[in-house]
């Protein structure tokens, strides 16, 4: 059911662990429903140079969560920012549509660690522009 | 993919079909072939195979060989006792009773049919999956027209007091159905001195062919016709005869019901060790299920920390084949029904694993487990952000 690509990021997740004092923390998801992903970005010069995560969650959970963190890394935030889940899921050579979801979490658990670095420097937190209705990607855990 | 060895750990989802009963069934396929409502020999052939097949159920279930229909398997056996006592008795009552562990083809018969415009309750169960006799007392009224309890669950492997729960049913005149799909061939089963009016079965759970299973419906209990067509199954269901496949179901219960105790002293023992090796070796596992009361072949347990498919695609990369109650398998996000009704956190049903061993089952496979699971275990929980190191516990309520 998953891509080779989902599964060598399952198998062998890159950039899997915490950041001692990261420059911002995204924490997204919920245990209730299944998946939860914390994502670290150590941040230099509007530059992301590195990017850890820990992920509670199915296969395409961790393969998102790793995706993303090496879709990051090296770019500015600006350029991060746009990373779409969409981006995400294409570069792990598709999802199953009802794990689309994990990609979305994986998108949001970025932005917030970048608004958590931009609230730490003081500055506005940038806003989504398409803010995901979870309805159009199958999202259905209500909890 | 590294694995090289297949382990199977799946058994209650579906079983291979033993050689034996291969063998069997095969004649019927190309040799004796014919329509067994036809009038020449080789229909009389067919006839008779049926007829032995018919016999072999019955002698299973303690039943009389004209009680047992044929099907195409489980789900159509739930869908017919349910629907077609609900509808020859809508006259007399609008009330079905049955639990919140059932499999779908008994829960969503009973949803459909509260669409219909029937009452359905569905008894709750406590911590190990056990229904209460008192509850289904307590939950009888004048409308009710059927009680369905299944006699073993297929996740966690509770064995129901089917026999107390039918006597009670007895008492009060309703009919009493019990889904035995995992059951067969696992517990010995006397549908008379259990108080069992109606049982459903399927061949591909006891090492016989997928699409047949059987109903066993007591003599004088009044059922409307699921299939209409043709006067097969003396006219209570019609459709050409699946000969081989019936064939392969007699052979295989006779087969799996031959020495009950014996086989099932040889898979709990492995079982045994399985379990109480897993639970002693991984910290944060529970047991879900009876401690006793259970499948001999069933193992449900959950890791807290960690999520269902995540293990299964690890165990898979090993060779092993498992299941689990996570919502993330089942494509519908909501974690196993069965896990809920015992009260398990929804957090924690998503970690749930289930093995469940059959025959081809070895010393070798639980050695191999038991090195392969904790691994797996470890290296999932490493990479969770719920947890928090050996001492650090849990911080999921």
């Amino acid at each position: 059911m998953y891509s080779d690509k989902v599964m060598d990021h399952f198998k062998n997740p890159r950039n899997v662990g915490e950041i001692e004092n990261a420059s911002g923390v995204g924490e997204v998801g919920n245990p209730v429903c299944g998946d939860i992903m914390n994502i670290y970005l150590k941040i230099e010069n509007n530059v992301i140079t590195d990017a850890k995560f820990k992920t509670f969650g199915c296969g395409a959970a961790i393969a998102s969560s790793s995706m993303a963190t090496e879709l990051v890394r090296g770019k500015t935030l600006e350029e991060a920012w746009d990373v779409s889940n969409k981006a995400v899921a294409e570069a792990l050579e598709g999802l199953p549509p009802v794990k689309m979801h994990c990609s979305v979490l994986a998108e949001e658990g970025i932005h917030k660690a970048i608004n958590d670095y931009r609230k730490k420097q003081g500055l506005e937190p940038w806003v989504e522009k398409n803010p995901h209705s979870h309805d159009d990607t199958e999202m259905s855990c209500g909890t | 993919m590294g694995a090289t060895r297949i382990i199977y750990l799946d058994h209650s989802a579906t079983t291979y079909v033993k050689p034996e009963v291969a063998n069997a069934m095969a004649p019927y396929h190309t040799e004796h072939f014919g329509n067994p409502s036809s009038i020449y020999r080789i229909a009389r052939d067919s006839k008779k195979a049926i007829d032995a097949a018919r016999a072999q159920v019955a002698a299973a279930l303690g039943a009389e060989p004209d009680e047992i229909y044929f099907t195409s398997g489980g789900s159509e056996s739930d869908n017919w006792a349910i629907k077609g006592i609900a509808f020859a008795n809508r006259k007399k009552g609008n009330h079905i009773i049955t639990t919140a562990i059932e499999h779908h083809a008994v829960i969503h018969t009973c949803q459909y049919l509260e669409k219909q415009g029937f009452a359905v309750t569905y008894l709750p169960v406590d911590e190990f999956g056990l229904v209460s006799p008192a509850a289904l007392e307590a939950a009888i009224t004048e409308q009710t027209i059927l009680v369905s309890i299944m006699y073993a669950n297929n996740e966690i492997g509770t064995i129901e007091p089917i026999a107390e729960l039918g006597a009670i049913a007895r008492k009060h005149k309703i009919p009493f159905h019990t889904d035995a799909v995992q059951a067969v061939g696992n517990v010995a089963i006397d549908v008379k001195a259990q108080n069992i009016d109606l049982l459903s079965l399927s061949a591909h759970k006891f090492y016989g062919p997928k699409g047949v299973g059987a109903l066993y419906i007591r003599k004088g209990t009044k059922i409307d016709t699921l299939i209409h067509g043709g006067g097969q199954e003396r006219r209570r269901r019609a459709g050409t005869e699946n000969i081989a496949g019936i064939v392969g179901l007699g052979k295989a219960i006779a087969l799996a019901t031959a020495d009950i105790e014996g086989h099932n002293a040889r898979i709990r023992a492995l079982r045994d060790r399985l379990m109480q090796g897993i639970l002693a070796k991984i910290p944060h596992a529970r047991l879900n299920g009876h401690p006793e009361k259970r499948l001999p072949g069933n193992i449900n347990i959950s890791f807290e920390f960690i999520e269902g498919e995540s293990i299964l695609l690890w165990l898979d990369d090993e060779g092993i084949c498992a299941s689990t109650g996570s919502a993330c398998t089942s494509g519908s996000l909501e974690p196993s029904h069965v896990l809920l009704a015992t009260g398990l956190p929804v957090e924690i049903s998503h970690g749930s694993l289930r093995l469940t061993l059959g025959d081809v089952n070895t010393d070798a496979d639980v050695d191999f487990v038991l090195e392969v699971l904790p691994k797996v275990v470890t290296r999932l929980r490493e990479m969770s952000p719920l947890y928090k190191g050996k001492d650090g516990g849990c911080n999921v309520q």
